[in-house]
């Protein structure tokens, strides 16, 4: 009980300039019948501008039960969640959607686009919830899909369209309204070790050339490797948080690969 | 998000499945197809009605001297000498809902013309010049006898069609004179061809007289059988007939106990009972026809309910990206409303189809207001909003970590 005296005692908004995030004591227990699921168990965790957090663990360790409340999904059951100095494990469902749109981009294992939507539409989404007109939309939406090297695709429907375009779609759609954090689970989990390496190119450059913070859920150790902060998750705990000091480079790697043909330019 | 684009994102999705959307639509399309087509015949049998209402007269009432049942003996209407013509010329003046007035006087008689006899079903009747409009009756040829015609008591008359054929055996009876209860009379006018009447009695069979002839000179009466009253419109006849009837209890002196010494008919009445029940059968049949809206209705809710189960993941992806609850309900709503609306459109189109050929297959008059229009394309859209929201709600209670997991 002690813990819920010392967060009450927090402000509830954070005015210094403190980091991006910050989990507070942060329980999550879920009733399943009679049994209750502790899935959390107290994590404290900050991250900060700009990092590239790799988020590990295996399954039932806490880390989806993470992912789903650092992107709003859900809110912890005790302990506060404080994204960019706001307290938001109080926030209603109305303001969640809104803090979600406006802080948060997703990236899925399974790219959960539209079907039988264009990739540009796609992209457009967010913006469309957020209300901006359609000029601008359609900008920003063009923009965010030349970032991800999709330019040449904006128009095709996403069967039209191999798994790692349609990953880099979903990137694209993450980036539109320029959240303060980029989550992506498992965003490689579908994709040949190739694709895989692509995508993370694609987060690798959005991190380091725009600066863009982004946490990642994996369970692969070799993906991990391409981000630069290591947190490991066991039995709702935080059982290792580690810097890694010389990340795998996906550029670098992509070059050193053979080239193969590289139907996920030219096929149509 | 405003309306405009979660309508079109609702049209985008109704869209994608067309095949199953029309299938949805056509539920309200029969309905509202239905609903046009039956509200349309019985507007049109209720119209031809209306028509023959108004071949009764212009909006007419007869007050007839004699109540039918006086201080307990029965005495036929108009057997009784309590109506004058000032009585006639006081409802003119004094009755608001009323438009024109004759007095009227009958009588019978042989007519005679050379050495023809003629005796008119519908006897001689008294009139003043303003006959021809109250009963909504003119002359095809000659004219009417005139005002001066009636102040003067003159010895003229207006013959029915029948009596022309019969008397003068088909020549042109105008200018000849006939001798009606041995009296000459200038024949100045032919009335149109009216028919039978509701009853069968050949209306044509008559000859009019100014009422003054009739009472000096054919039955030495000072009063009359009867008051011709057209009312300023159909509606206000009820309003005239309550007008008239206060008047004449006033005038005839009536304590507020004691039965009317005269009785007021409304012949628009009879005509409305008629009326009436064929709006019953109307109401019947529409009724029928909404039922078959409602099923459409709950077609639709059946689709929605389906169409929210198949795209629980789209709604988890939208959710995740930022779409609040009431976005994601207006949107399923949008779409019922829309599917309900675009059937009720088309149905209204083939409603008016419907109506068409039936008036032309089967000589039914029809016709398609559009009141019955608007009416119908509203009912329909509330019944996508009816049938549309529990599906939408059940969209919006969706969460979103459960949607987007969704297989």
């Amino acid at each position: 009980m002690d813990t819920q005296v010392i967060t009450e005692k927090e402000p509830v908004i954070d005015t210094a300039a403190t980091s991006l995030i910050r989990l507070d004591h942060v329980h999550k227990t879920y009733q399943m019948g009679d049994v209750e699921i502790h899935a959390l168990r107290g994590i404290n965790l900050k991250i900060e501008r700009g990092e590239f957090v790799a988020i590990m663990g295996a399954s039932g360790s806490g880390k989806s039960t993470t992912m789903n409340i650092l992107g709003c999904l859900d809110k912890p059951t005790r302990g506060h969640y404080f994204l960019d100095g706001q307290d938001v494990s109080t926030l209603s469902k109305d303001e969640l959607a809104d803090i979600r749109n406006r802080k948060i981009g997703f990236v899925f294992q399974g790219f959960n686009l539209l079907s039988r939507t264009s990739a540009l539409e796609n992209v457009e989404l967010p913006m469309l919830y957020l209300g901006l007109k359609p000029a601008e939309r359609l900008k920003r939406a063009t923009e965010a899909l030349e970032i991800v090297g999709l330019s040449q695709r904006m128009h095709n429907m996403p069967n039209q369209l191999s798994g790692g375009q349609q990953q880099r779609v979903a990137i694209a759609r993450s980036l539109v309204n320029q959240p303060a954090i980029i989550l992506a689970d498992e965003p490689t989990g579908n994709l040949d070790s190739r694709t895989s390496i692509e995508v993370m190119d694609v987060f690798q450059q959005l991190n380091e050339e725009r600066g863009i913070t982004i946490a990642l859920v994996t369970h692969e150790p070799d993906i991990a490797q391409y981000a630069r902060r290591v947190v490991v998750f066991k039995d709702g705990r935080i059982k290792r948080d580690e810097r890694i000091d010389d990340p795998r480079s996906a550029r670098e790697e992509l070059e050193s690969l053979p080239m193969i043909e590289d139907d996920e330019e030219d096929d149509e | 998000m405003n309306l405009w684009g979660t309508f079109r994102i609702a049209l985008r999705a109704l869209s994608r499945n067309k095949l199953r959307s029309s299938l949805t639509m056509l539920g309200i399309i029969i309905g509202v197809a239905a609903v046009i087509a039956v509200v349309g015949i019985g507007q049109g049998a209720s119209a031809s009605i209306q028509a023959q209402i108004s071949q009764l007269g212009n909006n007419m009432l007869y007050v007839m001297s004699g109540s039918a049942n006086q201080g307990g003996m029965r005495g036929g209407a108009g057997s009784t000498a309590t109506l004058t013509a000032e009585d006639a010329d006081a409802i003119e003046r004094e009755c608001p809902a009323v438009r024109a007035v004759s007095p009227g006087v009958r009588a019978n008689g042989q007519l005679v013309f050379g050495n023809q006899n003629w005796s008119a079903s519908s006897g001689i009747q008294g009139a003043n010049e303003k006959f021809p409009d109250i009963r909504a009756w003119p002359v095809v040829k000659g004219e009417f006898f005139s005002e001066g015609d009636v102040r003067t008591a003159a010895r003229v008359c207006v013959i029915g069609k029948t009596v022309e054929d019969n008397l003068f055996a088909g020549a042109d009876a105008i200018g000849l004179t006939m001798r009606i209860r041995n009296l000459p009379f200038r024949v100045i006018g032919v009335l149109s061809t009216k028919g039978q009447n509701q009853w069968g009695q050949d209306q044509d069979d008559t000859v009019i007289v100014p009422y003054t002839t009739a009472q000096k000179k054919m039955l030495s009466i000072t009063w009359i059988n009867q008051v011709m009253v057209s009312a300023v419109s159909a509606s206000a006849t009820f309003t005239a007939e309550q007008q008239i009837t206060d008047l004449l209890r006033q005038r005839h002196k009536i304590a507020p106990n004691m039965d009317n010494d005269f009785t007021v008919r409304n012949l628009t009445d009879i005509a409305e009972a008629a009326d009436a029940s064929s709006k019953i059968m109307t109401n019947l049949l529409a009724s029928v026809a909404i039922v078959s809206l409602l099923v459409g209705g709950i077609g639709i809710m059946n689709i929605m309910l389906v169409s929210v189960t198949e795209r629980t993941r789209e709604i988890g992806i939208r959710m995740a990206i930022g779409a609040r609850s009431g976005v994601i309900r207006r949107q399923f709503l949008i779409e019922s409303i829309t599917l309900s609306a675009v059937g009720g459109i088309i149905g209204v189109v083939f409603g008016i189809i419907a109506s068409i050929v039936i008036s032309r297959t089967l000589n039914w008059p029809t016709l398609v207001s559009p009141y019955s229009i608007i009416a119908s394309v509203l009912f329909s859209m509330l019944v996508g909003i009816l049938f549309g929201y529990y599906p939408a709600r059940k969209a919006a209670a969706l969460d979103p970590i459960d949607a987007l997991r969704y297989e």
